[in-house]
C-alpha cells in the first residue's frame, strides 16, 4: 500500500504547529497503524529529519498511551485504540489526516504527544480507596452482587486515553471522571467515600480546565473501552446526591 | 451547584423544565382560539382570576410570570457560562472535522438565542401591545391574534420560532433527565420517546395558530 498521510507537526508547546504531507511506501494491511507510522519515522530518520513523535506503550489496547484523531476520529475508524487499528481498514492511495488529540486541558508537547496528565490529578482527588490494603483479602469476604461488579467492571475498562476528551466537542472530560467514578462507587469497597469521591473528582476535573457536558454523546461512539453514555448520567446521579446530602468536607 | 460544571447543569435541567412545563399548559390553552372568539376570551381573562377569591386579581399570573423569568434568567445565565467555557476547553479545531452529532444538539446554543428574542418579541407583540400589528387591544386576544397571524412577518417569526422550540427540546427535554441523573440504559428509548413526541406536540399545537388564521380558520 502507498499512502499519502497529512501529519501535524509541532517542535514544542510554544510552537504554532502545521500540517506537513508525506508520503509513505511498503505498507502492508496487517501492520498497525503505529507500524505505519513507524515506517514513517525509518524514512525520515535515514532522510535526516525529525521523526514524528506519538505516544504508544503496550501496542495490545490495554495501556492508554496511543492517541491520534486519524480522518477526524479519535483512535481512528474503527471502534478500538490506535495501536490496534491495522492497515486493512485503509485503501492503497488513501490520504489520511493525523492530529494530536485537542482539547485546552491536553496541552501538546510535541507533534502529536499531549500531556494528559490532568487526568492523573482527576484520579489523585478521589479515584482511588483510602485503606492501608496489605495482602489481598479473601475474595469472599466482602460479597459484591453480580450486577454490581459487572458495573464496575464495565467503568474500569477504562484506560484513561482521553478519546472522550478528544472527541467531544467542548472538551469534556466527563466520560473520563464518571468511569473513575461509577467503579468504585458503586463497590462496597468504595462505599464509605462515595460523597466525597464525587464532589472530589468533579471539582478537579472542572480545575483542570475541561469543558461540560452537552450530551453530544461523541465521547461514547469514540471511546476505545465501550464506556457507556449513561456512565455520564450515573456520575451526575452521584453528584447530585452527595451535594443534597451535604457530604462536603 | 453554581460553582460546579454539573451543578449549573442542573440548574439549566431544572428551569428547562419549569419552562415546559409551562409551555404545555400555555399550548393547550391556546388551542382555545379555535372554539370561537367568546371561549378564547373567557379564557384570557381567566388566567387573570384563576385562585379568587383567596388571590386576588392577577396575583397568581403575576407568581407565574416571575417563576417563569426567574428560569429563564437561570437558564440563560447558566447556558452563557458553560458555553463560554465549553469554547475555551477546545480552543484549536480539528483540521478533519467530523460532526456526529444531531443537527437538535448541535443547534442547542443558537436555538435558545433564536427563543430567547421571539419571548422578548411575543411579549411586546401579544402582551404589551408595543410591536402589535393593527391596533392592540387588552382584553380582547382573540382579536390581537388574528391581527398577529395577518401579517406575514408575524407568522415567519412565529413559525420559525416553534420549530427553533421543537428542536430545542427534542434534545433538551432528553438531556434534563440525564443530567439530573433520571436516565439510564433501560429508560432511554423511552425518554428520548417522550422527549420527540413532546416536541412533536408543542410545536404542532403552536404552530397549528398560525395555521388556522392563515387558512381563515380562525378569524
Amino acid at each position: 500500500m502507498k499512502l499519502t498521510l497529512r501529519v501535524w507537526r509541532q517542535r514544542n508547546a510554544a510552537d504554532d504547529g502545521a500540517m506537513s504531507t508525506y508520503e509513505v511506501d511498503g505498507i502492508t494491511p496487517d501492520m498497525s497503524f503505529l507500524e505505519m507510522l513507524d515506517t514513517l519515522n525509518e524514512k525520515l530518520i535515514l532522510e535526516g529529519e525529525d521523526p514524528v513523535a506519538f505516544d504508544h506503550d503496550c501496542r495490545e489496547g490495554i495501556c492508554g498511551a496511543c492517541s491520534l484523531v486519524i480522518d477526524g476520529d479519535a483512535h481512528g475508524p474503527e471502534r478500538t485504540t490506535t495501536c490496534q487499528l491495522h492497515m486493512r481498514s485503509f485503501r492503497d492511495g488513501d490520504v489520511i489526516d493525523v492530529e494530536p488529540w485537542r482539547a485546552a486541558a491536553f496541552p501538546v508537547i510535541k507533534d502529536l504527544v499531549v500531556d494528559r496528565s490532568a487526568f492523573d490529578r482527576i484520579v489523585q482527588a478521589g479515584g482511588y480507596i483510602t485503606a492501608p490494603t496489605g495482602t489481598a483479602p479473601e475474595a469472599h469476604a466482602t460479597p459484591v452482587p453480580k450486577p454490581d461488579a459487572d458495573h464496575a467492571f464495565e467503568h474500569a475498562e477504562c484506560i484513561g486515553c482521553g478519546a472522550c476528551v478528544a472527541a467531544c466537542p467542548n472538551g469534556a472530560a466527563m466520560l473520563f471522571t464518571s468511569a473513575k467514578v461509577n467503579h468504585l462507587n458503586v463497590l462496597p469497597q468504595g462505599a464509605p467515600e462515595r460523597e466525597t469521591r464525587v464532589l472530589d473528582m468533579v471539582e478537579a476535573m472542572d480545575a483542570e480546565g475541561f469543558g461540560g457536558c452537552t450530551l453530544a454523546g461523541e465521547c461514547a461512539t469514540v471511546c476505545p473501552k465501550g464506556i457507556p453514555l449513561s456512565s455520564i448520567t450515573d456520575m451526575n446521579r452521584e453528584w447530585l446526591r452527595a451535594t443534597v446530602k451535604g457530604a462536603r468536607r | 451547584m453554581w460553582d460546579s460544571t454539573v451543578g449549573k447543569k442542573a440548574v439549566m435541567a431544572v428551569s428547562g423544565l419549569i419552562m415546559l412545563l409551562y409551555l404545555v399548559a400555555h399550548m393547550i390553552g391556546n388551542l382555545k382560539v379555535f372554539f370561537g372568539p367568546q371561549e378564547f376570551n373567557a379564557y384570557g381573562h381567566w388566567i387573570r382570576t384563576v385562585g379568587e377569591p383567596f388571590m386576588h386579581y392577577t396575583w397568581t399570573l403575576w407568581i407565574i410570570r416571575v417563576v417563569l423569568v426567574a428560569a429563564v434568567v437561570a437558564h440563560a445565565t447558566a447556558a452563557y457560562q458553560l458555553s463560554r467555557r465549553d469554547i475555551a476547553a477546545r480552543p484549536a479545531k480539528y483540521v478533519h472535522a467530523r460532526r456526529r452529532a444531531s443537527y437538535a444538539t448541535r443547534t442547542m446554543r443558537w436555538g435558545g438565542v433564536i427563543l430567547g428574542l421571539f419571548v422578548v418579541w411575543h411579549i411586546l407583540d401579544l402582551t404589551t401591545g408595543h410591536v402589535h400589528a393593527g391596533g392592540f387591544q387588552e382584553g380582547h386576544p382573540y382579536q390581537n391574534v388574528v391581527d398577529s397571524f395577518s401579517t406575514w412577518y408575524g407568522n415567519v417569526i412565529y413559525i420559525v420560532a416553534m420549530l427553533a422550540l421543537g428542536l430545542h427540546i427534542r434534545h433538551g427535554f432528553w438531556a434534563a433527565a440525564q443530567t439530573l441523573g433520571a436516565g439510564g440504559r433501560s429508560r432511554d428509548r423511552a425518554l428520548k420517546g417522550v422527549a420527540n413526541l413532546l416536541a412533536l406536540l408543542l410545536t404542532a399545537g403552536f404552530v397549528a395558530v398560525p395555521v388556522g388564521v392563515m387558512t381563515q380558520v380562525v378569524s
